[in-house]
């Protein structure tokens, strides 16, 4: 059942197509107007894509890691998140354990990297854990679980690198083109067609200013898509999908800013890291649907956790326009409950509220960042940098000297 | 001539049809069985949390032997199912769970055991399992859902009957407690 649903695999994969023909048509004009070949343009636009789509492939998870300063952490770090992802990895039916990062930074985003579900990581922020509930965060998971398990982030990566190569080609190209009209260029010694020439060139300005622009139009469009879907696969994994929608609250209200993120990485992650400092996630991003829909659409989900289910919200919140899961996906899925909500007072489990949460996780950064953790005496818990020279320190509280 | 060649054509694209419908099958029994499996890992990790408990949850707990020993007793009835079936092995681990909520209910009047460090990452471990048994269980049910759809349906049941797959069986979880009309009083 679950390999069935394949949605909009067709309609990403015509986009897709869409970018690569913008890319061949970008590197036909240059060879065209540059090297006087349109063949010699056409292959240096495909090595230069090919290069780049060999490293996204192999090291693209571990540069998009490292530029966004996450850490490794392994179970005993934080059991709770361990345990919540392996939930979800369960109820994705996914077969290996994702590794875990974490980004030491106050504002609430999540993204999963990785070629294929045999190399997957999540990372979160530590704003995150602090600031969302269990259910939450379960939610927030879910929805990257099913980025890894739909194979969303291979997609956006190759979709990445098209982007890029369209961006630098096109760069490049009107550089050149201002240093050509200025100097001269070489090809008004060789005369004649003249005419011709210019509608040539003529045409390669107009292009190279619109490419780029249709690139990033075509980029968010296939990216809007997967939100949709990998909320739609969070609700139906979770069979909850408030957890989601309050989770994308918080997010959407949360006011801080990803110092790590930048325009490239902006559609790996749960929510639009971009947006105008000091004001909340505004509905006009473009790499994610608007967040106010999503959680609409979420919250509607009345009648039961299934994609059918999430496909009639959707139209609902969107009135009236096409469904994005396709029938076939829809008619081999049966109903799907959803959980009943506990009510509070009958959880098993008393929940860590946001203050011991928020210790949790300080805690654990300034384990990640070496220091020592001396308790003193009168119970304070003294944090020690690694690099301190001194033997003992004495504690603020009760004037104790400790050893270190 | 031509007449033999379509008769050969149509042969050949049946067998196709057959070959591409009995793999399909065989992918989807071997995800219920895989599906399984990963229940089974969560039911053993929740047989082998048990004993720990008691041993954290004894001292605190003295007035409540018979809680304790329903724990104990349907987790061992539980070990003893292993192997008997899904319908025998869901329905002894229905019980352990009930017998675990009711465990756990109780420990709302004990403030020490809940402070108790150990306790509290023992619960999380504990309550994680449960989670992770509901969603093994999910996904069970949902592999097995199309699994049967697929032994059922036209075309694919012709393949399923002459090859032998028979549909299988969902893990219910039914606990007495909860089929109970719940009693409400006015008084």
């Amino acid at each position: 059942m679950w390999e069935q649903i394949r949605f909009n695999q067709i309609r990403s994969a015509i986009l897709v197509a869409a970018m690569a023909v913008l890319l061949l048509v970008i590197g036909y004009f240059l060879g065209l107007v540059f090297l006087n070949s349109a063949i010699a343009g056409l292959i240096i636009a495909l090595v230069i894509w090919m290069v780049m789509n060999l490293i996204a492939f192999f090291q693209g998870d571990n540069i998009f890691l490292a530029l966004s300063k996450a850490r490794k952490i392994e179970r005993d770090d934080h059991p709770r998140l361990f345990n919540i992802v392996e939930e979800m990895r369960i109820a994705s039916g996914l077969e290996k354990m994702p590794d875990i990062y974490i980004i030491d930074d106050p504002a609430l985003n999540a993204f999963a990297a990785g070629r294929d579900p045999k190399r997957a990581s999540i990372a979160v922020t530590s704003g995150l854990l602090q600031k969302l509930n269990r259910d939450e965060l379960q939610g927030v998971i879910g929805h990257e679980m099913a980025h890894i398990k739909n194979r969303d982030v291979l997609l956006m990566a190759m979709c990445g690198v098209l982007l890029g190569t369209i961006v630098i080609l096109a760069w490049y190209a009107t550089r050149m083109l201002f240093f050509g009209a200025m100097f001269g260029g070489r090809r008004s010694s060789s005369g004649g067609g003249g005419q011709a020439q210019l509608i040539i060139f003529a045409v390669g300005i107009i292009l190279m200013i619109l490419a780029p622009i249709a690139a990033y139009l075509i980029y968010f469009a296939i990216s809007r898509k997967r939100e949709y879907l990998a909320d739609a696969s969070s609700a139906l994994y979770t069979r909850y999908p408030d957890g989601l929608a309050s989770a994308l609250e918080k997010l959407g209200g949360s006011t801080a800013q990803l110092q790590s993120a930048n325009q490239a990485t902006a559609p790996m992650y749960i929510i639009n890291p971009f947006r105008k400092k000091g004001k909340a996630a505004s509905d006009l991003t473009s790499t994610h649907p608007p967040i106010s829909e999503r959680i609409r659409i979420l919250r509607s989900m009345a009648g039961g956790a299934s994609l059918a289910d999430y496909d009639t919200a959707y139209r609902q919140v969107r009135k009236g326009r096409r469904g994005f899961v396709s029938a076939s996906a829809i008619a081999s899925v049966g109903a799907v409950g959803l959980r009943e909500a506990e009510p509070e007072a009958a959880r098993r489990e008393p929940e860590p509220d946001k203050v011991e949460r928020t210790r949790e996780v300080s805690d654990l950064m300034w384990r990640l960042n070496d220091y020592r953790t001396i308790i003193c005496d009168c119970g304070t818990k003294l944090k020690v940098p690694p690099k301190l020279k001194r033997v003992n320190v004495k504690c603020p509280h009760c004037g104790r000297i400790n050893p270190i | 001539m031509i007449a033999i060649y379509i008769i050969i054509g149509i042969v050949v694209l049946l067998l196709l049809i057959f070959v591409g419908i009995y793999n399909s099958l065989v992918r989807l029994r071997n995800q219920v069985r895989n599906a399984w499996a990963q229940i089974d890992v969560q039911l053993k990790r929740r047989h082998d949390l048990i004993p720990n408990l008691m041993e954290t949850v004894k001292g605190y707990m003295k007035h409540e032997r018979e809680t304790l020993e329903a724990v104990t007793n349907a987790r061992n009835l539980a070990q003893g199912a292993i192997g008997k079936g899904v319908g025998a092995q869901s329905k002894a681990e229905g019980e352990l769970s009930g017998a675990l909520s009711k465990l756990l209910a109780v420990v709302e009047n004990y403030p020490d055991l809940k402070a108790n460090q150990n306790f509290l990452a023992l619960q999380e471990e504990l309550t994680s399992t449960e989670n992770k048994i509901g969603f093994s269980r999910q996904f069970y049910n949902d592999s097995v859902l199309g699994y049967n759809n697929k032994t059922q349906m036209f075309p694919s049941n012709v393949v399923a009957g002459a090859t032998g797959f028979k549909a299988g069986e969902f893990f219910e979880v039914e606990v007495a407690a909860e089929r109970e009309a719940p009693k409400v009083s006015f008084s």
